[in-house]
């Protein structure tokens, strides 16, 4: 039964699933010991003090937040109170903005730094400055100068995304093969021609492997960015609900912040499929 | 009168259809000099003539054939493609890759057909196919169509170069070691297929190579290269082999070991010690010609007296 590969580490897999549930499940069923105190201190105090239960939820309770999320993920109860849809949604928007900016700066850019060793080198120290510097140091002169926080995030995730993008793609062009070069410079193929037929499907998967980095880092970014500027987004949404002791909340967040996370590095990994020539 | 002139460019440029006239490279050397890979070549190639340069790795070869591509210019002096300078790559001269140089995102005929379609830019999509799809039946590669260069053998895929070049209808090919990387037996299928596509075309080739029997079987003149630095035209082998030669019978031609013993020892020992004893009356601008011949019968006299 359990011989192929993939059968037998899907049976680890589940395994290793039930023992984390398992261990979750006891160790948040405890209780620790009760204290007695006047019943308005105790109401101040919460459960943990004086009935002795957790706050940390155990996978049951867990388990019901998410049906709970999945019945209704778009409801509206105000500026404090969204479904998760709708803050999931806020985010990536924002990040889709950030990144798509970005990749019509990086690709160009890119290709100008590939193409011409003099530009490489003019911006190169520029490259090298910029690259290191955190994405969420940008965010007081972002809100200094743009004056908004939903922009302000979109430039934030710009400003992470372009440079993986920016170098894989400048990278990708300055090495394509000189015989393909030669084999246009021989059919007298014309520059632009020559950009879109010969340069980029060569250095496309090199490209599409920048464009995957950034996606993951945009991801990254954007809960930390939206914790720091608030208002709406699934950051924000962490946030406000650690402010609300509400851990099932949190968990049910770090869940879905991987799930997402995961599509949109598998939708940049299938186009790079997509593009990638065997040699 | 005009008529009169007019033959006599044609001829000329028949007979001098490619002229190398007095090229060099030069690289710099540490400490200000230069390196002089080659200097003062010339000769010169006819009009579908079928033209081999010999000589070992580093004597400029390849740099001389990316010259008459266009892919380089010279430091000094010209090549001239019927009757114009060379100032840069042109349709008019295909190149036929060693490393074969397929773009591996492209099927066999989008790879032909991108040269088509360079060659012919106004041309309907149908159009630019079914001229690729002539070329890629010529050198026996239909019904591999839609496959890609990386489900292709070594062979197939310098066949796919081959029908690239010829697609376009150059005036002249220029081949850099094109069966170098592939098997024996390979290599003599192509060989044979090369010489009747350039012989059923009337193409001017111009090839470089290592291997002695293949310029000898392909070449109708064989241009002997000394080793570089400094490397110059040694001479000029003028192939005695008929011109209807064929693989098999090649060796039992009355010539053969003639031609072959003599380029053989060219690259032996001849391409070392030539720039050191230069023959009275070399000139580089006329190397001279050589016809290897096969010593005459000898006689039963002879033959008895040994």
């Amino acid at each position: 039964m359990f011989t192929s590969l993939n059968s037998r580490a899907l049976a680890v897999s589940l395994c290793i699933f039930m023992a984390f549930l398992l261990v979750w499940h006891l160790a948040t069923q405890s209780g620790g010991p009760v204290q007695q105190m006047d019943p308005e201190y105790a109401k101040l105090m919460g459960l943990t003090a004086t009935k002795g239960t957790s706050a940390m939820p155990g996978p049951l309770d867990v388990a019901a937040k998410i049906w709970e999320h999945i019945k209704s993920p778009f409801y509206d109860r105000g500026p404090n109170d969204k479904g998760i849809g709708i803050q999931l949604a806020y985010s990536i928007a924002r990040v889709m903005a950030g990144y798509l900016i970005a990749v019509m700066v990086a690709l160009p850019l890119g290709f100008l730094i590939g193409m011409s060793p003099m530009m490489s080198k003019a911006l190169d120290p520029f490259i090298q400055i910029m690259k290191p510097v955190s994405p969420l140091a940008w965010m007081p002169l972002a809100l200094y100068t743009i004056k908004d926080s939903s922009i302000s995030s979109i430039f934030v995730i710009f400003i992470c995304s372009v440079w993986p993008m920016l170098i894989n793609t400048a990278f990708g062009v300055a090495s394509v093969r000189k015989e393909w070069i030669n084999v246009a410079r021989t059919l007298e193929v014309r520059p632009l021609r020559k950009a879109f037929t010969i340069i980029l499907p060569a250095a496309a998967p090199t490209i599409f492997t920048g464009m995957r980095i950034s996606i993951g880092i945009a991801w990254l970014v954007i809960v930390a960015a939206e914790m720091l500027v608030g208002g709406t987004g699934i950051g924000y949404f962490v946030w406000n609900e650690w402010n609300n002791l509400s851990i099932s909340n949190v968990i049910v967040s770090i869940l879905v912040i991987g799930v997402v996370g995961m599509i949109l590095d598998q939708i940049l990994a299938f186009f790079a499929r997509k593009v990638t020539y065997p040699e | 009168m005009s008529q009169v002139s007019e033959a006599s460019t044609n001829i000329q440029s028949d007979e001098r259809f490619i002229s190398i006239e007095g090229i060099a490279r030069h690289y710099p050397a540490p400490g200000g000099d230069r390196t002089t890979i080659f200097q003062n070549v010339w000769f010169s190639v006819k009009r579908g003539e079928f033209c081999c340069v010999i000589g070992h790795s580093g004597c400029g070869k390849t740099t001389v054939l990316n010259m008459l591509a266009g892919l380089e210019l010279p430091d000094e002096g010209v090549n001239i493609v019927d009757g114009k300078a060379i100032e840069g790559p042109s349709l008019d001269r295909a190149v036929i890759f060693q490393s074969h140089a397929l773009l591996p995102w492209r099927t066999v005929l989008g790879n032909v057909a991108y040269a088509v379609a360079s060659r012919w830019p106004a041309w309907k999509r149908e159009q630019i196919n079914d001229h690729a799809r002539k070329y890629i039946k010529l050198v026996g590669l239909a019904g591999s169509e839609f496959k890609r260069p990386s489900e292709l053998s070594g062979g197939m895929k310098q066949r796919v170069g081959i029908a690239r070049a010829l697609s376009i209808e150059p005036k002249m090919m220029l081949m850099d070691e094109p069966f170098s990387a592939l098997d024996a037996l390979t290599r003599g299928s192509l060989q044979d297929e090369v010489r009747r596509i350039c012989l059923d075309t009337g193409q001017s080739t111009f090839m470089i190579t290592h291997d002695v029997d293949e310029a000898i079987y392909l070449a109708d003149k064989i241009v002997l290269m000394t080793n570089g630095p400094g490397a110059m035209v040694a001479e000029i082998v003028d192939n005695p082999l008929p011109r209807n030669r064929d693989r098999i019978n090649l060796h039992k031609l009355p010539d053969y070991y003639a031609v072959r013993n003599h380029l053989i020892d060219f690259l032996v020992t001849g391409s070392k010690i030539f720039r050191d004893n230069i023959p009275v009356g070399y000139d580089p601008r006329r190397p001279p010609v050589v016809r290897p011949a096969a010593p005459a019968p000898a006689t039963p006299g002879d033959r008895k007296a040994a």
